[in-house]
């Protein structure tokens, strides 16, 4: 929801091979939907996770925040189920679903026991293809996205991340939330959430992961009973790329609190960049993944000027940023600005040390197989790399691209991508400026 | 609908028995003999291990006067050791690919690495060797001093429910240390000094007030050896006393508050019981009330739910609260979140009479059934995170409870009757022993 969840959630896209091999089966259901299957028979459960590209990104910009609704009503009745009704059946089978918005693609989620898979399958089902959007049921949910809506207007952190956004991103859609407005989800209508759901959840968007107690078979049937009977292709176009406004320089927000929050960065660059996985190195040693870096270094260790800062290579679909984050007193705000500042500068200009090049690489590449240890946390990792459009090849590449980046590399592309003079600063908060 | 439901329940309940699926097979245990506890938890779905030692101090601990300092100490472990440098433990362990952390509680202090099975002999060295060889001085405090109130400022100062969290706690507990926040009171914070933080170590970091959990990808003979080559080797405080904190005297009368601030974008009503914890060989009130919590709000089929959210409607959301995890006296809490066009005080009204009608009517059946079938769910499901699973066990030995207790909580949880749900509720939901806080907007008073 807030940017922050965001930037630390674009570094969980990356990881390698150490060893730790798990086979990964690409399988196909009979209209065309990609399957990637990870077979283990050692509990008796299965995690499954949809991923829809587009997101809330393509909806039209004047129904604002209609997906997210469409979202959240999915498990508000379906078929002959209302609310309440579907809920005491899910409950009775012991599985979970979740059903999330995000603004490049959306995600259905679920975990069922291997003994009731069918029947929790074809409950799941009811939800994707046969939602009811009852009245009552809209306005329950409608509520609870307003009453975020309102919060999100008073949250320091909401502020901080939608003033970021907001400038720099002006009417492409990352530029606002997908919540939408007070306005924009004040005007839905069951209409217009019936035409959300037949544009977003279609088969063409579609891609499965599944990890747990179930052969390929089971896989492949199991994923032709749920999608089966989406629309064939989506009407909403994918968004353009965004145009980015940077201007550089401190913009204050005011906010009666005793400790501001700062967003900080500028460009960044693409994944398909040659230069990506340098730059991926270079954010490790920048701010990025660990308490060993240059800004947690000289802002809280040897300063205690925040309890943390971090920054990360928001490389997303229709835009690249490298963007970092923390939160210090409002009387420390200038000295902890000037240290970002001087951090910046100097590794801009002076690049990176073998030493530290070294130990970004063993951390990159050592926690590739620390990642690998849940079924549903596989299969989260799995729908990530499809909708990155990664073959599955790439986990057993991943660590060979890291390895083969050199201090020079990384030097390089410091001076190519940080500039100092380029950094935007927003601050919420009452800083002494 | 209802012989519906009755049906399915019973089809379901023949189903369960499938389900056995004890953890207690993968669980070792045994003591070193400088008397700390160890727990291994066996998963070799992937060569991962988790890596923690959790000291039976938190800031319940604390003396009067040094709140804040169990946190303080927790951050200061981070800094140089006889051996090690200064952040030279947080940076190996990445440069090994996993990830470090600490946490501090009301009752415990843990420490913890998540890394690749075969370096645990490196973790074992490091966490043993700052168990006893701090080596700190007053100049290393200062800055990391400046940290926990960045840290203070971050988490309480800017978010009103935490300002209102605090001030709840404080009237909830009349003697007790729960009622000082974990984080410490902002002016003791500001006077912590070197003397302090190591008077807390000196006192309770030692052996025979650890557990040390290790689980993942593991041989529990290999980790007995490695643990009695690091720890088994320290020797004891034989000055640690036993745990008897200042208890609670009777609560004779309810408080009531209203926190206004104007950060707050969403008012609500708040009440929290003083509630009785799981306490070794004596769980059933627990379980009653983790029950009892599921009934009232657990999620869209929950009594709360169905009657201010879809029936009445005027709530956003409802909840109710319980975790039996804790040393001494623990809460249970109810929240409702009004629709804007209802007042708090309407809103407590309808809240008390749901409870109210429920204690009066008794717990549906079918229900009941329902949420137990979750919790026997929930048992394998919460096996598929290794490190939850050592979290959990860290947590209850940490908190009194015996392994013993861990594994008889889920046939406990399964033995209880409505009956027993209604009488233990009926005794805990005392309006004398509460607190009721209403979170407000400064300006909707202001006018």
């Amino acid at each position: 929801m807030t940017l922050v969840k965001f930037l630390f959630g674009l570094t969980t896209l990356f990881w390698g091979v150490a060893g730790h091999a798990i086979e990964i089966q690409t399988l196909q259901s009979k209209d065309g939907i990609p399957i990637w299957l990870v077979e283990d028979h050692t509990l008796p459960f299965v995690a499954l996770e949809v991923g829809f590209d587009g997101g809330t990104s393509s909806e039209p910009q004047e129904k604002r925040g209609v997906t997210n609704l469409m979202m959240g009503l999915l498990e508000e009745g379906a078929g002959d189920l209302d609310a309440q009704g579907f809920a005491t059946t899910r409950e009775e089978l012991a599985a979970s679903f979740g059903y999330s918005a995000y603004s490049d693609s959306l995600s259905v989620s679920a975990r069922f026991l291997t003994d009731n898979a069918a029947s929790s399958i074809d409950l799941l089902r009811q939800s994707l293809v046969a939602p009811r959007f009852d009245q009552d049921a809209i306005e329950r949910v409608r509520a609870q996205v307003e009453t975020s809506i309102r919060s999100r207007e008073k949250d320091q952190n909401d502020i901080a991340a939608w003033s970021w956004n907001g400038t720099i991103f002006g009417k492409h859609p990352y530029g606002t939330s997908q919540d939408g407005t007070l306005e924009t989800i004040g005007a839905l209508t069951q209409a217009d959430l019936k035409a959300a759901h037949k544009a977003a959840l279609t088969k063409d968007r579609a891609m499965v992961s599944i990890v747990g107690d179930v052969t390929a078979q089971q896989a492949v049937s199991l994923v032709d009973r749920l999608l089966g009977d989406l629309p064939d292709a989506s009407a909403w176009p994918l968004p353009n790329l965004a145009d980015l406004t940077l201007d550089a320089g401190v913009q204050v927000v005011d906010y009666p609190t005793p400790q501001s929050v700062i967003l900080f960065g500028h460009k960044g660059i693409d994944e398909k960049d040659d230069d990506f996985f340098a730059a991926f190195v270079l954010n490790v040693i920048l701010g990025g993944g660990n308490f060993e870096n240059r800004l947690m270094t000289e802002l809280r260790e040897k300063r205690g000027l925040t309890y943390g800062v971090g920054t990360s290579l928001a490389s997303r679909k229709y835009s690249d940023l490298i963007v970092g984050r923390f939160a210090t007193a409002n009387d420390r705000v200038a000295q902890a600005i000037e240290v970002v500042r001087d951090v910046w500068r100097d590794i801009a200009e002076n690049g990176v040390t073998a030493d530290e090049v070294n130990r970004a690489k063993t951390y990159l590449t050592g926690a590739y197989p620390l990642r690998f240890d849940g079924n549903g946390r596989i299969a989260g990792i799995l729908t990530g790399m499809q909708l990155q459009g990664r073959a599955p090849e790439y986990v057993d590449i991943r660590n060979d691209l890291v390895n083969a980046v050199t201090p020079q590399d990384v030097s390089r592309v410091a001076r190519r991508l940080l500039s100092e003079g380029a950094l935007k600063f927003v601050v919420v908060g009452q800083p002494d400026l | 609908m209802r012989l519906l439901m009755i049906g399915l329940a019973a089809v379901l309940a023949t189903v369960s028995v499938s389900l056995a699926f004890e953890i207690e097979d993968r669980v070792t245990s045994f003591t070193l003999e400088n008397g700390m506890d160890v727990v291994v938890i066996e998963d070799h779905r992937a060569p991962v291990v988790v890596h923690m030692v959790w000291y039976k101090a938190g800031s319940a601990d604390e003396q009067p006067g040094v709140s804040g300092v169990a946190h303080f100490l927790e951050h200061l472990l981070f800094k140089q050791t006889k051996t090690l440098e200064a952040g030279e433990l947080s940076r190996v362990v990445a440069e090994n690919g996993g990830s470090d952390n600490a946490f501090t509680s009301y009752d415990y202090t843990a420490y913890y690495q998540r890394v690749a099975a075969d370096r645990l002999e490196l973790m074992m060295r490091m966490e043993a060797d700052r168990m006893v060889n701090l080596d700190i001085g007053p100049d290393d405090i200062l800055t990391e001093r400046d940290v926990i109130i960045e840290e203070r400022n971050q988490r309480v100062e800017t978010d009103p429910g935490s300002l209102f969290r605090e001030q709840r706690n404080a009237a909830l507990y009349l003697n007790h240390r729960y009622g000082v926040p974990i984080i410490g009171w902002r002016h003791e914070m500001e006077n912590l000094d070197l003397e302090d933080a190591l008077a807390y170590y000196r006192t309770y970091y030692a052996p025979n007030n650890a557990t040390l959990v290790v689980a993942g990808d593991v041989d529990p003979s290999q980790v007995r050896q490695l643990a009695q080559t690091y720890y088994g080797v320290i020797p004891p405080n034989p000055d640690l006393q036993p745990r008897e904190r200042p208890q609670e005297p009777p609560h004779t009368s309810p408080r009531r508050m209203t926190f206004k601030d104007p950060r707050v974008s969403q008012p609500y009503v708040m009440r929290s019981y003083l509630a009785p914890e799981r306490d070794p060989g004596d769980q059933r009130k627990a379980a009653a009330l983790t029950l009892f919590a599921e009934v009232l709000g657990g999620g869209q089929t929950s009594v709360l739910t169905q009657k201010l959210q879809f029936e009445k409607q005027v709530a956003v959301y409802t909840g109710a609260f319980y975790s039996g995890l804790s040393l001494d006296d623990s809460s249970f809490g109810l929240v409702i979140v009004p629709r804007p066009d209802v007042s708090l005080e309407e809103a407590e009204q309808a809240l008390d009479q749901v409870v109210l009608d429920v204690l009066d009517a008794g717990i549906d059946p079918v229900q009941l059934a329902r949420i137990k079938r979750q919790f026997k769910a929930s048992d394998i499901y919460r096996m598929d995170s290794t490190e939850g699973l050592a979290n959990s066990y860290g947590a209850a030995l940490s908190s009194g409870l015996t392994l013993e207790d861990i594994h008889a909580w889920p046939d406990i949880i399964q033995s209880i009757t409505p009956e027993d749900i209604i009488q233990t509720a009926k005794e805990v939901l005392d309006i004398n022993a509460s607190v009721t806080g209403y979170l407000l907007a400064q300006e909707e008073t202001d006018q």
